[in-house]
């Protein structure tokens, strides 16, 4: 029985501890350390996408990163053509305005996760993981060969975006957007996982004959519920390359899909929370042990091996008590 | 020789107030396909500090040639070590992501390396300098030696990124746009079987090809092995010591173009072509020889002013004051060099074939975009 | 388009997809006998490259460098299994790919610090550097021709393991029927060992081979590990029939499609457009065939019995 006061007391733990170290460290003057904290919250931000087809659907997605990388692009081309005052595809002009470029992101990854889905989720296993992670590598030699738009080398981005009565610039107003959407999107999570769909799509990932009986088909189920992780994760991306000033084909790169499972796992996967925590730690120890070793790459492995082989059901697994999954 | 010494003498007293706090971040490539690149710029320039005794702060960071890791190094560089001076980037899709975000933001970036065209015409900027060339100088001079040889038809080909587009730009507007064939292959692609097939089945008289780093080795090793016999030539990046190193024999009577020859007679050169053999124990590239003039013109301008005082030491910079290894060096007004681009050839030498100096392709070369400048 | 160069990039085709094979038939035995996706099949076809190219270094024969490659990729394979895979044939797909993305994470970063990050070059052995004229007047590199001859070979010796001895038709019950093989009186630990270490081994002999042609570098393995998925997806997972004619049809479209898409958009479009639009197609391209084929057949060409 998963102690849930407990896992709500960690949550807001975890909660706080963002805006705490995003404060902190604009009292010291650290730029640097803000934009990290909000670093960590967009990551966090594509694993509670990815966390919605994972945990709660069991679709063991491998190509995420398609739809990082497809919201960093809309951001990066819609700051490109305002940069320069051209017109994508020589009809629409570019714009700073976030709104409308989170739009972009929302609804290009929709369309992209219709497409992929639509094929992968006729199969099953293994079979899913596989194409999932082919359909990524297919995005990202798309972005490679997008030559209008840097191709290989990326496409810088001189302008961060802008939101009506903010100055994004300034890093910890930023952080507190990000920060926002986090929050917006968590609640909104904790309303899809709670509803009519959530319970259809935990027993789609369950026992789908029993679904099909009740006389729901489960393919549209797990459909949609691979479109709106794909969006999630999109708005991330978006972010991210605001973030950084740059994107590029990396974005899309498995490893990248490989890090948002990561991170997710690393949480607790299929709880709510489990992604805030995930990144939290995954941040950490990148900011930790990469300063220690220029091989920390190798500790987080072991880390993450740890992990896999004998702390399931990740950090908040430890700290909150065995969740309902698995 | 005893002329040089006291200069440096001189800088080192005048420098030594100015270098108390200033910071220098080095984020260059030591991992991967293109690593011996990015060891020879951090050598060469380290070389030059211990030489000059500067206790200046040298933070070194790999970016593995990843634009997004450059970018969020230079980032953590700025906003966090809060360098005065960045440098170090050897190529031109990583310099793309770093420097204009870096230059707006007021810091100084030096390159050592990698000189896009899009940096030196209207997008210059007068935080930016470029210690090595503009990406399109060696191919230009290459166009215009092969054409004065009458080379009819080459086969030209490049890695598809800023510098492989410069390259082949640069190429053509010296030979003429009559060429056997033209392929962009992708950047670090290590299997060319395709393109040498595609090449063979042409009427090309000769090769043309920008591989810098692993690409070159892999290229001319598989090209060597193929049974083409068609005459390569290239920029010096395709064939410097460390590529010849690993090809061997493959490479025999090739000519290639370079700023800069490890057998060019100045006092300047003959003393860092010494002491980086007895130091690192090999012979320096013309990589090593941009990081070495790349420190020895921070320093120099660290003689004259203090990077907080950024007008005065941007002054101190655009005077490349400072001996270069190349012999004659000056900026023109995009703050790219203006220099003479030599010929070398690959001969036999000791256990591995080397480059020997054999002419001067063009003397005095201004990049073609200066004049877009509005600096 | 001329007779010679057709033949010369079909053979570079079929030479990817040779080496595609010898990937894929271990990553699909694995996951048909054992149940098991493993991601660091990439890493192990670097440990051959390395120990190839160490060993060749050392003692000047690239059979040497090439038998001490395989062997090494083996016991890799079966220390890998030992420690840490026989723990995950019960756990979840998700499990499975955690850990060995993490064993890729530690093994890359452990040959970076042991072999530093700067690539090995290893030579085609003298026996085969040069080309040979082929029929038709095609020219084509010697050393191409071996991978091809070996790949081929390796193909038909693992067709007749499989359908003429012990081993085989443990490997084949333990496809069909896992809890059966255990009732027949096989132990199935040892088996599992053997074909991790078989799959590993045939890795390892790619990574090798390849590493003469192109360079010797930590991450080599990936963009061929990927690329070795397409193959199991199209071909269906479990198959070694499937392995070989999917890792022949992703080599030759692939080549192919790089090569003949530009000069097909050149027909319509200026050259540099055509180019671009040509060559972004073409590196697509496997993947479009790889999600028309699976529209139609979502088990892949071959489904295993499984």
């Amino acid at each position: 029985m998963p102690d849930l006061s407990r896992e709500t007391l960690v949550n807001a733990v975890l909660l706080l501890l963002l805006p705490a170290a995003a404060l902190t460290a604009l009292a010291l003057g650290e730029t640097f350390y803000i934009n990290l904290v909000s670093r960590i919250a967009i990551v966090a931000l594509a694993g509670v996408g990815l966390n919605l087809a994972l945990g709660a659907g069991g679709l063991v997605s491998f190509g995420h990163a398609a739809f990082f990388g497809v919201g960093g692009y809309a951001a990066g081309i819609a700051a490109h053509h305002a940069f320069d005052m051209s017109l994508f595809l020589g009809l629409l002009p570019g714009t700073v305005w976030m709104p409308v470029i989170w739009m972009t992101a929302l609804l290009s990854a929709a369309l992209l996760a219709l497409g992929i889905g639509a094929i992968s989720l006729r199969t099953r296993g293994v079979y899913f993981i596989m194409i999932t992670l082919a359909f990524a590598q297919m995005t990202y030699y798309f972005a490679i060969s997008l030559t209008p738009y840097g191709g290989e080398d990326g496409l810088p981005i001189y302008l961060r975006n802008q939101m009506p009565g903010m100055n994004t610039n300034d890093p910890i107003q930023f952080f507190a957007l990000v920060f926002g959407v986090l929050l917006l999107t968590l609640w909104a999570m904790s309303r899809v996982t709670g509803s009519r769909f959530g319970a259809a799509l935990d027993m789609a990932r369950l026992n789908d004959v029993r679904l099909a009986s009740s006389g729901i088909s489960p393919f549209p189920v797990r459909l949609t519920a691979f479109v709106i992780s794909a969006m999630v994760t999109a708005l991330a991306g978006a972010l991210f390359a605001d973030l950084n000033g740059f994107v590029g084909p990396s974005m899309l790169s498995w490893h990248r899909s490989g890090e948002i499972m990561v991170i997710v796992i690393l949480g607790g996967v299929g709880r709510l929370f489990g992604p805030v925590a995930g990144a939290i730690l995954f941040i950490l120890l990148e900011v930790l042990l990469g300063g220690w070793t220029d091989f920390w790459q190798f500790w987080l492995g072991l880390v993450l091996l740890g992990a896999v082989l004998f702390a399931r059901g990740g950090l908040l697994g430890l700290l909150a008590g065995r969740a309902r999954h698995d | 020789m005893k002329k040089l010494m006291g200069a440096a003498t001189a800088a080192l007293i005048a420098a030594s107030a100015a270098q108390a706090d200033t910071k220098i971040g080095m984020i260059t490539t030591l991992s991967g396909g293109g690593s011996h690149l990015g060891t020879d710029v951090r050598d060469g320039f380290m070389l030059a500090m211990e030489q000059a005794g500067s206790d200046v702060e040298v933070i070194i960071r790999d970016d593995a040639r990843k634009p997004d890791v450059a970018k969020s190094l230079a980032d953590e560089l700025v906003q966090k070590d809060k360098v005065d001076i960045l440098t170090g980037i050897i190529w031109s899709n990583l310099a793309m992501a770093v420097v204009p975000g870096v230059t707006a933001g007021g810091t100084f970036y030096l390159s050592p390396n990698a000189g896009p065209s899009a940096l030196a015409g209207k997008n210059c900027h007068e935080n930016y300098f470029n210690v090595a060339w503009q990406n399109n100088n060696l191919h230009e001079a290459m166009g215009a030696y092969m054409k004065a040889e009458g080379i009819k038809k080459p086969f030209i080909l490049a890695p598809n990124y800023p510098a492989g587009t410069d390259a082949l730009t640069g190429f053509k507007s010296r030979f003429g746009d009559d060429v056997a064939g033209e392929i962009y292959t992708k950047l670090g692609q290590e299997d060319y079987a395709a393109e040498i097939s595609q090449i063979r089945a042409s009427d090309a008289d000769s090769i043309f090809f920008f591989l810098p780093a692993g690409m070159g080795i892999a290229f001319t090793k598989q090209y060597a092995a193929s049974g083409a016999e068609l005459p390569l030539y290239g920029p010096a990046f395709s064939f410097d010591e460390i590529i010849l190193g690993a090809v061997g024999d493959a490479a025999l009577g090739v000519k290639n173009s370079s700023q800069w020859a490890y057998d060019l007679d100045n006092p300047a050169n003959a003393a860092f072509v010494d002491s980086f053999r007895a130091k690192y124990d090999r012979t320096p590239t013309l990589y090593a020889s941009q990081g070495f003039d790349t420190a020895n013109l921070i320093l120099s301008a660290l003689g004259k002013a203090d990077p907080s005082d950024k007008d005065a030491f941007r002054a101190a910079l655009k005077e490349a004051d400072f001996d270069s290894v190349r012999g004659d060096f000056a900026f023109g007004n995009n703050n790219h060099p203006i220099q003479d681009i030599y010929i070398r050839e690959v001969v036999a030498g000791e256990g591995k074939p080397t480059n020997k100096l054999v002419g001067v392709a063009i003397e005095d070369l201004q990049d073609a975009y200066a004049a877009e400048c509005k600096l | 388009m001329t007779l010679p160069l057709f033949i010369e990039q079909l053979l570079n085709g079929v030479q990817l997809g040779v080496t595609l094979f010898l990937m894929a038939s271990g990553l699909t035995l694995v996951f048909g006998v054992m149940g098991l996706i493993n991601l660091a099949h990439g890493s192990l076809y670097m440990i051959g490259a390395f120990t190839c190219a160490t060993v060749t270094g050392s003692t000047g024969s690239f059979a040497l460098g090439l038998g001490a490659g395989v062997i090494a990729a083996a016991l890799a394979g079966a220390l890998i299994e030992w420690s840490v895979m026989r723990r995950l044939y019960a756990r979840d797909h998700l499990d499975q790919v955690l850990a060995t993305f993490a064993l890729i994470l530690i093994i890359s970063e452990g040959t970076r610090y042991l072999f530093g990050g700067a690539p090995l070059w290893l030579d085609v052995p003298d026996a085969l550097s040069g080309a040979v004229a082929l029929p038709g007047g095609a020219v084509y590199p010697l050393y191409r021709l071996a991978i091809i001859g070996v790949g081929l070979l390796v193909a038909l010796g693992l067709f007749l393991l499989i359908a003429r001895t012990r081993l085989g038709m443990q490997i084949r019950a333990g496809e069909s029927d896992r809890e059966m093989i255990a009732a027949l009186g096989v132990n199935i630990a040892s088996l599992y060992t053997i074909v991790f270490a078989l799959g590993a081994g045939l890795a390892g002999l790619a990574g090798a081979m390849v590493g003469a042609l192109q360079s010797v570098r930590v991450g080599m393995g990936e963009p061929v590990l990927i690329l070795a998925f397409v193959v199991i997806v199209i071909g269906g997972i479990g198959s070694i029939r499937g392995a070989l004619v999917g890792a022949v049809l992703v080599g030759v479209t692939d080549t192919l499609g790089r090569i003949f898409l530009p000069e097909l958009f050149g027909l319509v479009l200026p050259p540099s457009e055509a180019t671009t639009v040509g060559a972004s197609l073409g590196s697509m391209l496997i993947y479009l065939v790889m999600a028309v084929i699976l529209a139609i057949r979502p088990q892949g060409l071959f489904p295993a019995n499984a």
